[in-house]
């Protein structure tokens, strides 16, 4: 195995040890903006061993689906891990247009997710699941732009590719682009994985959670199998986020790898200043955030055609 | 390629989208001001043109700057404050909705400027798009918001549109020309402040729809 594999399977490792850790960055970085001492850094990973070694109980008027919704949220996610270029090594799994099932595995978790709290026949789980598709059918829109823009600038449909192109650092245009695109990922990032603008992930009151209310029904190993998909969605989201924003190789692999996770545990404490800084927005206002950030991908993608015109 | 012209324009795009989608009536003003300043700023960016003077360029750049980007939105902003309108901007059409109409208008400005044959002086691609989505904008804005003041603000944003075609293209029919436009702005928002503030002291409000019900 050649040193880059080996590089590559390192940031997948990471990525499946160290995607809980960012959670708790992200908790850690609330506590201490408000002044409290909050939980413990490692609280994630304590959670979730302690759900996994719980029994389960699943309510008798499911006809099966809710079983299903956990593991395949988790499956899908750890698979999308495996088409993103660690520390801009190509994946050794990258196929052309694998950037589609990228985005359509997340999609396909949360349609496993939704049918399963549709499965208990809760209205509050009815609710949840009404908006979280609702919400994720806005952001669609911006990530394809966003991947879109990925494309046109890589000429290539490989997410590997897509993210390892080297910027024309020189090109002023072509880098307030990326830098606006990558913005627009992070907004997808925080309505992906239901952060603070769009949805509170530590709200108590089902009327107004979200992805919290469609996973009431569920304890013990699933909710597990839950906390431990989202938190590697997280990590996948923030390392796709951050891969946009390096330009190309630069400097040793190892200070690629070590770069690589710093940067998105650097995330999770921009994450926790967001949450710290602003109150969550109105359900009526986020389809017209949304929208408009569909609009502001389109511009950056709009700004490279019309520049990459003139590139070689 | 002119990059950091095509940087203005595409902020000139996103500023748009930032138009339609703000609530709030200092909100919009504040964005027009920006725009104002960027539309003073632009000259500097593009290549010095043999048939014209320095000073000249200088001239209307101030005026740009001082009038457009200061004078006019400081105007705006202390007749919302003299006629105590709500800040809020009561649209015929909602947000969301005005977003997608002005994505569509750009999209459309995109295909029209796609049209039109190569710039004679190789300005910017973007120059055309920016322009008309900016005129679009600022007539979409005239259209759909209610208050006399945000009408006014349609117009400078219209006008903006007007002026970044002119700059963008290199057309220098000179000074006399934009010193005739910002003249033009310049007593437009006066007498519109002016109008704003009586309509407000005779009717108490300044929903011009209610002057549509007036008869002679």
């Amino acid at each position: 195995m050649n040193n880059n594999l080996c590089l590559w399977w390192t940031g997948l490792i990471a990525a499946f040890l160290l995607a809980p850790l960012l959670k708790g960055i992200i908790n850690k970085t609330k506590a201490i903006i408000v002044g409290r001492r909050g939980p413990k850094l490692l609280q994630p990973y304590y959670n979730i061993i302690k759900l996994l070694r719980k029994g389960c109980v699943r309510t008798t008027t499911s006809c099966g689906l809710l079983a299903w919704g956990p593991p395949v949220t988790l499956a899908t996610a750890m698979i999308a891990l495996l088409f993103l270029p660690y520390a801009n090594q190509i994946s050794p799994f990258a196929f052309t247009g694998d950037a589609f099932l990228f985005a359509y595995l997340l999609g396909l978790g949360r349609f496993a997710l939704v049918l399963g709290a549709m499965d208990t026949g809760s209205s509050f789980e009815g609710m949840g699941s009404s908006r979280e598709v609702q919400f994720a059918a806005l952001a669609e829109g911006p990530l394809f732009a966003v991947l879109g823009f990925l494309a046109i600038s890589s000429r290539s449909l490989n997410l590997s590719s897509m993210l390892t192109c080297p910027l024309p650092a020189q090109v002023p245009t072509v880098v307030a682009a990326v830098i606006l695109a990558a913005g627009i990922a992070f907004v997808v990032l925080l309505v992906e994985n239901c952060r603070v603008p769009f949805d509170d992930p530590e709200t108590h009151l089902e009327l107004t959670m979200i992805h919290e209310a469609m996973v009431l029904d569920y304890s013990g190993p699933d909710l597990g199998y839950i906390l431990y998909g989202s938190c590697l969605k997280l990590w996948l989201m923030a390392a796709f986020v951050w891969l946009m924003l390096i330009p190309g190789d630069f400097g040793s692999p190892g200070l690629m790898m070590v770069l690589h996770i710093l940067g998105i545990l650097l995330s999770g404490v921009i994450i926790g200043i967001i949450e710290s800084v602003t109150a969550r927005f109105r359900f009526l206002k986020l389809p017209q955030f949304l929208l408009g950030s569909l609009g502001a991908a389109l511009i950056a993608l709009a700004l490279t055609i019309l520049t990459g015109r003139n590139l070689p | 390629m002119n990059e950091s012209l095509n940087l203005i324009l595409g902020a000139f795009l996103i500023l748009n989208l930032l138009l339609a989608s703000s609530s709030r009536l200092l909100h919009c003003i504040k964005l027009v001001a920006v725009q104002g300043i960027l539309l003073g700023l632009m000259p500097l960016t593009l290549p010095h043109s043999p048939d014209s003077s320095a000073w000249e360029y200088l001239l209307v750049m101030c005026l740009n700057l001082v009038i457009k980007g200061v004078l006019l939105p400081v105007l705006l902003a202390y007749t919302m404050r003299k006629t105590d309108v709500r800040r809020e901007l009561e649209p015929l059409v909602g947000y969301s909705a005005s977003l997608v109409i002005i994505l569509v208008l750009t999209g459309i400005a995109f295909w029209l400027g796609s049209l039109l044959p190569p710039e004679p002086h190789g300005a910017s691609a973007l120059v055309v798009p920016a322009a008309l989505s900016t005129i679009c904008t600022g007539l979409f804005l005239i259209i759909t918001r209610r208050k006399a003041i945000t009408q006014a603000i349609g117009f400078l944003v219209f006008e903006n549109g007007v002026s970044i075609f002119g700059t963008g293209m290199m057309i220098h029919n000179g000074l006399l020309v934009e010193l005739g436009l910002l003249l033009d702005v310049f007593a437009l928002v006066f007498i519109m402040g002016i109008a704003v503030f009586n309509i407000n002291r005779s009717f108490q409000h300044i929903d011009t729809h209610s002057l549509n019900a007036l008869g002679d």
